[in-house]
């Protein structure tokens, strides 16, 4: 089954638990992925490995931004039926607090689904979602996007 | 110190680098080249399965791509403050220009072009092996002097 076919049967269904595991680096990162209230809600589990500053511990911002895009793509998957995988054209984030040692959840709306350009922001929390860790704006190439 | 001196070192670069910090060790980042004056490193990130982003197309994910700029840029930043303060990503912006092959390896160039008491400004790009042919160019800020200790204990020029 390829990926495209696995994001419709995903759509039917409304479990992306398959989708996101098929993924290598999502399970390299140890992110999880459900529908809940109309969204999707990504959980990334705390590992070792995750960290980048021992010492305060902090985790490595390098995964926050990989968390943060992994969770923009799964929203437009989610919201639009695409012939194709959203590609990643920019990616800003910006880093508000420092990431403890422990899970991070993502959470990512469409501000704009145009024709070809669809932009999307992201954003992760540990225990508060009004207090992210971090956010993006992600910009991606979504040609062929059947909504 | 000159250029020499920082690739006599890269041995202590990386133990601060790769070693000391968990996430670059499990990704197995390596500085291979360094230079205190201009201040820049080139790191290289070994191709590994973990980072497929497409298992259809075996292609890395861009997150791979993103954390592996983002230390680079870390450890360009320490190259023009020499001293071991701890630093912290404020913002990272990341344009990418095509996509991380599968199977091969990535570089990433790293200059932090100026430091003032509080911000490091640092560009970037990443690349196979021709930077003329960038996968991705990239634009950040560092926050120096953050709590805790420093991350990369083998920088003292």
């Amino acid at each position: 089954m390829t990926i495209v076919e696995q994001v419709a049967r995903a759509r039917a269904s409304g479990d992306w638990s398959a989708m996101i595991a098929s993924v290598p680096y999502a399970r390299f990162l140890g992110v999880t992925l459900e529908e809940r209230d109309g969204s999707l809600l990504g959980r990334m589990t705390f590992a070792d490995h995750l960290i980048g500053n021992p010492t305060l511990p902090a985790l490595h911002g390098g995964t926050l931004g990989a968390l943060l895009e992994l969770a923009a793509q799964f929203e437009l998957m989610y919201r639009a039926q695409t012939l194709m995988l959203p590609k990643t054209i920019t990616l800003t984030i910006d880093y508000l607090r420092s990431g403890r040692a422990t899970d991070t959840f993502v959470r990512a709306k469409t501000v704009r689904q145009g024709r070809r350009v669809a932009t999307v922001h992201a954003w992760a929390w540990q225990d508060d979602e009004s207090q992210p860790v971090a956010q993006a704006t992600v910009k991606q190439l979504v040609m062929g996007v059947i909504t | 110190m000159s250029t020499n001196d920082a690739e006599a070192s890269l041995e202590l670069l990386n133990a601060g680098f790769r070693d000391f910090i968990p996430h670059n060790r499990v990704l197995g980042f390596t500085i291979v080249k360094a230079s205190f004056e201009p201040s820049f490193i080139i790191a290289l990130l070994p191709f590994d399965e973990r980072l497929v982003g497409h298992p259809d197309s075996g292609l890395l994910h861009g997150g791979a791509v993103t954390t592996l700029l983002d230390a680079a840029g870390g450890a360009a930043t320490y190259m023009k403050i020499g001293s071991p303060v701890p630093i912290a990503t404020l913002d990272l912006r990341i344009d990418y220009l095509k996509p991380a092959a599968g199977r091969l390896h990535v570089h990433s160039r790293a200059e932090c072009i100026k430091v003032t008491k509080n911000v490091a400004f640092v560009r970037m790009n990443a690349y196979h092996d021709d930077p003329d042919d960038p996968i991705a160019l990239g634009t950040a800020t560092y926050m120096i002097g953050t709590k805790g200790q420093a991350v990369a204990p083998g920088v003292s020029p």
